[in-house]
């Protein structure tokens, strides 16, 4: 419900302060409910468009395990996109409104999925390194203000760590291997490594929707905050299998505890965010492909359910 | 809209994570029939054992409490605290009640 008078304004900023969670017919501003849509749309969007890379490995998964757990992992982030589309309708969007946006490129998705899958490795790395990067951001928002997301991050959470341990035992399996493996492995960590990074989006210093976001608990931590910890967390786990890091400038601060990494290259975040990472086109075109060729059963169930009545 | 764009119905699904346990609300899935929706809501929502019971309902059926009213709707409660069984003095002394 949008908001005018300034008295409800507060009301509404009195209730985020005391830490209320806001649902679908609260009173909340225009503002709010937009940012939502967007937020909310692109992060069900990047679930399903996520779905592209890994299925490129189904049919040549190396083992009937690796095909059953891929096809596992990539049914739940269709999931993930249905629980986040689903929460996103309680704002009053429609989903046909969605797919449309997204498939006229009104709304953006995560600019990683725009990047190939060329060997057996980079599913594990994907799981490993995509799926982790999402995990730290998802954490966080389990937190977030509006009720609806809220729940589905703590549905998708759940779900997520099967994800990245899968991909952190391909990683370590193929690290264990033939020297042909180990390079296909690190091959895999050189590419996926810093788009993994700019997940988390711009600096702090250059994050031009934060104002809002966190005054508003929509965002509870900041881009930097979260990649930091995304970085302390892996580049253990990446040195425990033997892989190196394709960053010749990091190194761990003593003194904080953290690790501190080189300059990322955010030329390359805005060309892929704009449309020209290697697989931006085809992304869309097989998701406009296949909706258009699943309209007949659309059509078909529509059709039968009004017989039935 | 066409009907190439069109989404189908939108259902509210409530799950039972175990008997004896009310049936809560989680999200809803689209669909034409009843029958589609039963089976949706099992493919999305119940992958991994989470439930032991279903529900489906349109959401149209579904009518929801204004916020705005909650004044009128939920303040009597607050007035009649002789419900409470705090409310009552009981003896000094008095056990097990
Ligand atoms: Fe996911
Ligand atoms: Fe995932």
């Amino acid at each position: 419900m949008s908001l005018t008078s300034n008295a409800t304004l507060e009301t509404f900023q009195e209730r985020i302060d005391q830490g209320e969670y806001i649902e679908p017919k609260d009173v909340f501003p225009d503002e709010y409910r937009k940012h939502l849509i967007r937020q909310m749309s692109q992060h069900a969007h990047s679930e399903v468009i996520g779905m592209q890379p890994e299925g490129n490995w189904i049919t040549r998964a190396p083992s009937l395990r690796a095909k059953q757990i891929l096809l596992a992992k990539i049914q739940d982030e269709g999931g993930h996109g249905l629980y986040l589309y689903s929460a996103a309708e309680t704002l009053g969007i429609s989903r046909s409104e969605m797919i449309n946006q997204l498939q006229t490129g009104k709304a953006k998705y995560s600019s990683i999925f725009n990047y190939p899958t060329l060997n057996w490795a980079d599913i594990g790395a994907i799981g490993w390194l995509v799926d982790g990067a999402a995990i730290v951001n998802q954490v966080s928002l389990q937190r977030t203000s509006y009720g609806p997301y809220s729940r589905a991050m703590v549905r998708i959470c759940k779900e997520e760590s099967f994800h990245q341990r899968q991909g952190y035992e391909i990683m370590t399996k193929m690290m264990r291997g033939t020297n042909e493996q180990q390079k296909m492995a690190q091959d895999a960590m050189n590419r996926w490594w810093w788009p993994s990074l700019m997940m988390f989006g711009p600096h702090d210093s250059n994050s031009p929707n934060s104002g809002n976001a966190f005054k508003w608990k929509i965002k509870r931590e900041s881009n930097d905050v979260l990649r930091q910890k995304f970085i302390d967390k892996t580049i253990p786990q990446a040195l425990l299998i033997g892989l190196t890091i394709p960053d010749k400038d990091y190194k761990l601060n003593e003194k904080t505890g953290h690790y501190e990494i080189g300059k990322i290259n955010w030329e390359e975040f805005n060309n892929v965010i704009n449309g020209n990472g290697p697989c931006n086109k085809q992304r869309i075109n097989h998701h406009i492909k296949y909706h258009n060729e699943g309209a007949w059963v659309r059509e078909a169930a529509l059709a039968y359910s009004k017989k039935q009545k | 809209m066409s009907t190439n764009n069109n989404q189908l119905e939108v259902w509210e699904v409530f799950i039972q994570s175990k008997s004896g346990l009310p049936h809560i609300h989680v999200g809803s899935v689209h669909a034409s029939d009843i029958k589609m929706a039963m089976q949706n809501a099992r493919d999305i929502y119940t992958r991994r054992g989470e439930g032991t019971s279903i529900w489906v309902v349109p959401t149209l059926s579904i009518s929801a409490s204004n916020p705005l009213d909650n004044e009128m709707l939920f303040d009597p409660s607050n007035d009649k605290i002789y419900r409470m069984p705090t409310f009552y003095v009981m003896p000094e002394g008095a056990q097990n009640i």
